[in-house]
């Protein structure tokens, strides 16, 4: 521990800015300030300690509970027809270390996480009585290989690991997995520097989106091992053929289908090393066929010099992001509002963020709620839902990773480093009729 | 009482653990070289873990040698030690900021400037194993 400190501190002392700003980065222009490129880059670690009595801070009306506790790294959810929910647990990657820099940074990383280890498993969680706190907390399907996105399609339930995407069929209110999977298609998992593989289900459920990260943080280990990464890919859920579907998305690391325009969005992990304030991760739709600039460029045509060999074309073809959230915060969870959710939240999307480490001030380590005007960003600012991640002095109580609706009114949130699910719903239920998406799918974690 | 001067070897152990910045920081001189034509990442790989490499036994061989003329300082009859101890020294700072510098992602590994750093920290290396492996004429009291 005391090692990782002075680590941290050489690199507070060596690194390029001095002091760090905060920049405000919120919506479709965002404030992009020069690079910065240090001797080492900005390294702070938020240090883990537990929640105790406290739970997590959400708005006035609004109530938190853990529905469940000492989980396996949990990290998506999906919530099924009868409202019982499943929680993907597990920690993928196993990059090796190609340089030094990866054992030292690697190093100071995991002093940041959980030191529990993945459960590799999907866990049912059962809340009968709707007190906020499961009573039933049960394996629901077990050895699988970093299990993260999830989906389900009428009767079928789709599973992302890290190197698959498998199918079962699932029966409304069962609470174990009785048969094996099967394989729809394979993922790309070569190296999996970026490992998680988030899923979302078309409207009419036909397709499938998988969120694929880069293998590196701006090409570093080389070209080749960027083949099939970065990009999101549409898998035909019959078949299991697949076909990028958008491309140059460095870390699309959580996926969501709009409940009414039916458009994909993601939100995207960007790259770091270029300063505090570059680059923002964002929001954004994701267009058939569109390239987001990863690793050209970012922010549409701003240059990431440290590529090479350098593409004009591809900066000059890249597509603006719809709405930055800010940089470094490292969005893992998106999903969708609904009216059940209270007047305040009932349109717009809830992004989980894990919370940063390449700035000296954090950032993220909250879920905030962007607004939406049908199906666009209104524009304006994030609003706070759940805070009090981090203690005053700068620990860590948690760090919020996926976050899923639950069509009966409320957020649940992973907590992947104190192993919680906590759901946060309106102390007195919102009696507003119900949105008519009643035949779509439940939204994908 | 009379002096003699008599030339000091370093002993094997010191000799074999010099060698390794002067061959480690030369080669990544020539690894910069091919990743600046290629830029073919492992390159830039090879050279962090060469300047790595040379920065570990390099540290060996620096803190050998400032005990060595802290010790010997008393019979010292040259400048020798003392220069050998600044050019490790020069050395291994010289390649703690390499190293960083090729630490850093992709085309930033190794710039031009980083290329300049490595070509210094070789000659210095190469000079000090020079004045090392010449040895340090001494007084020896009878």
């Amino acid at each position: 521990m005391r090692k990782a400190l002075i680590i941290i501190t050489a690199a507070g002392a060596l690194s390029a800015c001095g002091s760090e700003t905060n920049v405000a980065q919120y919506g479709d222009e965002p404030n992009l300030p020069k690079q910065e490129t240090g001797l080492l880059p900005a390294m702070a670690i938020a240090k883990p300690t537990g929640w105790g009595d406290a739970v997590p801070t959400v708005p006035a009306g609004y109530t938190i509970t853990p529905l469940a506790t000492d989980l396996k790294i949990p990290r998506q959810m999906l919530v099924l027809p009868n409202g019982d929910v499943l929680v993907a647990e597990g920690m993928g990657g196993s990059a090796p270390a190609l340089r030094p820099k990866d054992i030292i940074a690697g190093f100071i990383k995991s002093r940041g996480k959980s030191d529990v280890k993945g459960g590799n498993q999907l866990t049912l969680l059962r809340d009968a009585d709707g007190d906020g706190r499961a009573e039933l907390k049960t394996v629901f399907l077990s050895g699988l290989n970093a299990p993260y996105g999830l989906a389900l399609v009428n009767n079928t339930l789709f599973v992302a690991n890290q190197d698959s995407l498998m199918w079962y069929p699932y029966t409304t209110g069962q609470t174990k997995m009785t048969v094996p999977g099967t394989k729809l298609t394979d993922l790309p998992a070569y190296i999996n520097h970026h490992w998680t593989k988030a899923l979302a289900a078309s409207l009419d459920g036909t397709k499938l989106y998988v969120g694929i990260g880069s293998n590196s943080n701006a090409t570093e280990r080389g070209m080749p091992a960027e083949s099939n990464r970065a990009m999101v890919w549409e898998v035909d859920a019959a078949t299991g053929m697949h076909r990028p579907f958008a491309t140059g998305l460095r870390n699309p690391s959580a996926l969501a289908v709009h409940p009414q325009s039916g458009e994909l969005w993601a939100a995207v992990n960007e790259r770091d090393e270029l300063g505090a304030n570059l680059v923002p991760d964002y929001l954004t739709s994701v267009r058939e066929g569109g390239f987001y600039g990863w690793p050209y460029s970012y922010w549409g045509n701003n240059i990431d010099p440290r590529v090479r060999p350098q593409d004009p074309k591809k900066v000059a073809a890249s597509i603006r992001p719809d709405y930055s959230l800010g940089s470094h915060l490292s969005p893992l969870g998106l999903s969708f509002a609904n009216a059940a959710m209270g007047p305040e939240f009932a349109q717009g999307v809830f992004v989980g963020q894990h919370g940063s480490w390449n700035r000296k001030n954090f950032a993220g380590y909250k879920v905030v709620y962007v607004p939406f005007n049908g199906p666009r960003p209104t524009g304006a600012d994030p609003v706070d839902f759940v805070t009090g991640f981090l203690t005053k002095d700068g620990k860590a109580r948690g760090r919020p990773a996926g976050v899923t609706v639950d069509p009966r009114g409320a957020l649940l949130v992973a907590d992947d480093l104190s192993n919680t699910v906590w759901r946060v719903a309106p102390t007195r239920p919102v009696t507003a009729p119900a949105p008519a998406a009643t035949a779509t799918p439940p939204p994908a974690g | 009482m009379t002096t003699a001067y008599s030339r000091t070897l370093p002993t094997p152990l010191h000799s074999i653990l010099l060698a390794f910045p002067a061959v480690l920081f030369t080669s990544a001189v020539l690894t910069d070289i091919a990743y600046l034509n290629t830029a073919e990442m492992q390159w830039s790989n090879f050279s962090a873990w060469l300047i790595a490499g040379g920065l570990f036994m390099g540290a060996i061989v620096l803190l050998w040698a400032i005990i060595s003329f802290f010790t010997n300082r008393a019979r010292t009859a040259s400048r020798g030690p003392l220069v050998y101890l600044l050019l490790l020294a020069a050395m291994w700072v010289i390649g703690f900021i390499n190293v960083l510098l090729h630490s850093r992602d992709a085309g930033y590994s190794v710039t031009p400037t980083a290329l300049v750093l490595s070509i210094v920290v070789a000659v210095l290396a190469l000079a000090a194993a020079w004045t090392g492996y010449s040895g340090f004429v001494r007084r020896e009291a009878r």
